[in-house]
């Protein structure tokens, strides 16, 4: 028997065969399971949303509070636009910002966070109260820490410059060291601090020996290059080449539709 | 068919008598890496319990019909296919710890122990035992993960499930945190105990002095 399974059109057979099976098995499992990893991946990103926004409760009904507290729109980082044929729903900012149709290539003297490309347009989160006021925005930030790109979302309160919450709901830091950006402690010190200056340029820093006014906050002890990454992160995203002047424009009233 | 007591020897063995991380050092890098959280931890054994015991039973059943010159490929094509559906099965029931396992779960592949086992048991074992070999080699493996995890997640965050036990220093509580059982080395110190303790009740485990 052991001759007969040597021949090359029995090896031929079963190599072909099996496949055949496996591949049946491997297909099948991703198509069946799909519907349930895009509804994880969905919830996943709401609840980091509110837990951004302060809103996140132990227990909360997530894509319901989700649909009555934030307002998302896809907006454009050239003209400051709401982008219409875009369904915020279907937009996935990451997809965005790797696409090369929806990117752009940034210059080595101004990619200070090591982003290498920067998504034309973005997904832009309202938050509301709960009459249905706008009382504050949360914005994706991201950018190169130590070991990664570190990929967060910074909420604001409705002067746009107050900071109510970030989180850094991806990374690949140091665990308990580079990787405390996510210990609540930590990020509560965060709080009421202010991005921007009177003059209107970025202002935040992470500083080392004790934060000593509105703009700073605390580095992270033992993760120097993890407080530089997140340092430049916030000095990119809020500059004008980023966020800056979309939040000017929402300082003044609401978005427009282009 | 086998005995009771062979099926109870080949199921249980590989517990502590012949542990595949242990005694074989087989599956070790997965052990570094996925037990700094019990919760983490668990998931990737049953995960890999689930892999080595599923191909063990599937390449036991076609094991009188592949071609040697190809066996180790078919294992691997099988166990590769395995690992995936288990894989797609994580993302959408477990999606949070499969998140953290990221690429971890993928290299369960690549994980000596299954292949082991395969060429090693089910190659020539009866679809049967070569399961029951798997689940067991699946729970020698999970004993030492299980183990490594909870000294990593007890004394390096003070918490166990994810549940603190030990309040942290920097929340406000008594316990300051060993950062180093956060970092993947400090398994093989746990690793090393380990074998240790379980060489001192099974001396016939010490290798002879060269």
């Amino acid at each position: 028997m052991a001759s007969k399974n040597e021949s090359l059109g029995k090896t031929i057979g079963v190599v072909l065969a099996l496949c055949l099976v496996c591949s049946i098995l491997v297909a099948g499992s991703a198509v069946a399971l799909k519907p349930m990893q895009e509804k994880n991946a969905a919830l996943a990103m709401q609840r980091n949303i509110l837990n951004a926004a302060g809103i996140l409760e132990a227990g909360m009904d997530i894509p319901s509070v989700y649909d009555e507290r934030i307002k998302a729109h896809v907006v454009s980082l050239e003209d400051y636009q709401v982008v219409q044929d875009k369904d915020p729903k279907d937009f996935d900012n990451r997809k965005a910002a790797g696409d090369p149709e929806t990117s752009t290539k940034l210059d080595k003297s101004e990619d200070i966070a090591g982003l290498g490309t920067m998504e034309t347009m973005t997904e832009v989160y309202l938050v509301m109260d709960e009459n249905g006021n706008r009382n504050g925005a949360v914005l994706h930030i991201r950018g190169q820490g130590l070991w990664g790109t570190m990929y967060g979302l910074i909420s604001l309160e409705d002067d746009l410059n107050t900071v109510r919450g970030v989180n850094f709901y991806e990374h690949a830091e140091t665990p308990g060291l580079g990787g405390e950006i996510t210990n609540p402690a930590w990020v509560k010190t965060w709080e009421g601090k202010e991005l921007f200056g009177d003059d209107g340029k970025v202002k935040f820093d992470l500083v080392k020996g004790g934060a000593s006014n509105e703009h700073e906050v605390d580095a992270l002890s033992g993760a120097t290059l993890t407080s530089n990454g997140v340092d430049a992160t916030i000095d990119f995203w809020m500059s004008d080449k980023a966020y800056g002047p979309l939040l000017e424009k929402l300082r003044k009233g609401e978005l427009t539709n282009g | 068919m086998a005995s009771a007591k062979e099926m109870k020897s080949v199921l249980f063995g590989p517990i502590f008598a012949n542990n595949p991380i242990a005694l074989q050092i087989l599956g070790v890098c997965s052990a570094l890496a996925v037990t700094s959280k019990m919760s983490n931890t668990l998931v990737m054994c049953i995960a890999l319990t689930a892999v080595v015991a599923a191909s063990n039973f599937f390449i036991s059943i076609i094991r009188n019909h592949i071609p040697s010159s190809v066996r180790i490929i078919v294992q691997m094509t099988i166990i590769a296919s395995l690992v995936i559906v288990v894989d797609q099965v994580l993302r959408a029931y477990a999606y949070e710890i499969s998140r953290e396992l990221s690429v971890f779960v993928g290299l369960i592949i690549t994980n000596c122990i299954v292949m082991g086992r395969a060429e090693a048991y089910a190659m020539k074992s009866t679809p049967f035992m070569s399961l029951l070999d798997g689940i067991g080699n699946g729970l020698g493996y999970s004993v030492v993960l299980l183990v490594v995890g909870f000294v990593r997640e007890l004394f390096g965050s003070g918490s166990l499930f994810d549940v603190q036990i030990m309040p942290l220093v920097s929340e406000g509580g008594w316990y300051e945190p060993v950062g180093l059982l956060l970092m993947p080395p400090s398994a093989f110190f746990i690793i090393g105990g380990f074998i240790w303790v379980l060489r001192t009740f099974y001396p016939d485990q010490v290798e002879p002095k060269e």
